[in-house]
């Protein structure tokens, strides 16, 4: 194999198996981790917890079976019986949730565009209650900066920055185009934020956990950006 | 300049050899933002064609735009850079920095030394220049209209190219962050028709990058130039 054509494709590989193994010694892979780096803190700095995605007419709403239906487990999970949500981390009042609670709390409805890493938009209705809310009944402690969302997708998760959770358009959603929230977008519980990319909007939901310490996520372990918000 | 004053040339007198006296046709700044260029655009092209292919359609679901010929059609994988979307999303915000920088300082320079005035297309000096240039190269006219430095074309291509990097970054910043830059993804179109613009620039950039090459060929002291800087004025 010609040496110019193999150390290039070395490169592009190591960078990337990089990002699978951590193999993190080669000048190019540290280049783009200092650069990842980076640019986590650019887009901390970008992010306003005050500004809010525009909400957008009913008839912008997707057609639902144009609407993608991801998960990671081999076949389309279901919801467990008696399925509930474990709030807790460092909280003072730690609390485990029904479906029914939730939806007895003070309802949000928004119609936002979804915005998927893989570059497609959708539109769709969602009804849920503000984690903020929750954050505020569980009373989260000071010392909390991250917030980890666990689920029943084999095991798929992801973890966030705090301000990002509390944003005023981040929901636990039950709720997708004026019917309860079905198995194939995450029922019967979910996050979802008009300022995440679709990845860290964990379906299936059956843990909230306010953390002090940032861990990762399913995509974020692989390689995929940690901040990723819109 | 008064009445009595005499022009060395026919050319307006911003633009004639005096003004740069002692500086090289591509004076240093130039040739090294240039070259950073090359590599700049081959893997910013090639990270955002590996970024494309994870949705290799324009418009949203449900409503992908009907006019796009190539509509989920992932472009090819050698063209890609990264090896999956993870990857190609790392060295495309990587170099971002890099390219914008790049082009900052190109900007400053060209301003602050005065290169503007030879290089920016001004409609009343350069159009008819640039459209009779255009008129020997599809062989419509048979000689080359005459030029000083740089023949009206050029001044228009160049200056377009500037204002297409400009589009790009503005395009894939509002692609980046439609929510917290919305009034820029709004100038767009939403965050769907930043798309369509960002990949059309890349188009006409590749284009623009074609023409460019071919005619350098054919000049090749141009070349030259732009690696040694050519003899000083």
């Amino acid at each position: 194999m010609g040496k110019s054509i193999s150390r290039r494709k070395f490169i592009a590989a190591a960078a990337a198996a990089s990002i699978i193994t951590g193999c993190e010694s080669h000048p190019v892979v540290r280049f783009l981790g200092v650069m990842q780096r980076w640019n986590q803190k650019a887009e901390k700095i970008m992010f306003s917890p005050a500004r809010l995605a525009p909400e957008l007419p009913p008839s912008a709403t997707t057609p639902e079976d144009a609407f993608p239906a991801y998960f990671i487990s081999d076949s389309m999970p279901l919801p467990p019986p008696n399925w509930t949500l474990k709030v807790g981390g460092l909280v003072k009042r730690p609390m485990v949730l029904t479906l029914a609670q939730l939806e007895a709390m003070a309802r949000t409805d928004m119609r936002v565009q979804h915005h998927c890493v893989e570059g497609w938009s959708a539109v769709a209705l969602w009804r849920g209650v503000r984690l903020s809310e929750i954050a505020r009944l569980v009373a989260v402690d000071p010392r909390v900066h991250f917030v980890e969302f666990r689920s029943f997708d084999s095991g798929y998760w992801s973890s966030w920055d705090l301000a990002s959770a509390l944003h005023p358009q981040t929901l636990l959603a039950y709720g997708f185009n004026g019917q309860p929230l079905q198995a194939a977008h995450g029922a019967p519980l979910r996050v979802y934020s008009a300022v995440k990319l679709g990845y860290k909007n964990v379906k299936y939901l059956t843990e909230v956990n306010f953390m002090p310490t940032r861990t990762g996520g399913y995509w974020e372990n692989q390689g995929y950006e940690w901040f990723a918000g819109v | 300049m008064n009445q009595f004053a005499v022009s060395k040339s026919a050319t307006p007198p911003a633009a004639s050899a005096s003004r740069f006296g002692g500086r090289r046709p591509q004076p240093a700044i130039i040739r090294i933002t240039h070259w950073c260029n090359v590599v700049f655009i081959v893997l910013m092209a090639g990270s955002g064609l590996q970024i494309f292919t994870a949705y290799p359609a324009l418009g949203p679901r449900g409503a992908q735009y009907w006019w796009y010929p190539f509509q989920n059609i992932a472009p090819p994988q050698w063209l890609t850079i990264g090896g999956w979307l993870a990857g190609g999303r790392h060295w495309h915000f990587a170099i971002a920095w890099f390219f914008i920088a790049n082009g900052l300082i190109y900007l400053t320079y060209f301003f602050a030394s005065g290169e503007w005035r030879r290089r920016l297309f001004r409609p009343g000096r350069d159009m008819g220049n640039a459209l009779r240039q255009f008129a020997y190269y599809t062989g419509i006219r048979r000689s080359p209209p005459s030029a000083d430095f740089y023949n009206g074309l050029q001044r228009f291509a160049y200056t377009g190219v500037l204002l297409l990097g400009m589009v790009m970054v503005l395009s894939g910043l509002a692609i980046y962050k439609p929510v917290q830059f919305h009034p820029l993804t709004l100038i767009f179109g939403g965050y769907d028709g930043a798309r369509v613009v960002h990949l059309a620039g890349l188009c006409m950039l590749a284009m623009f990058v074609v023409v460019h090459v071919i005619l350098v060929l054919l000049h090749p002291r141009e070349l030259l130039n732009m690696i040694g800087g050519g003899k000083r004025g």
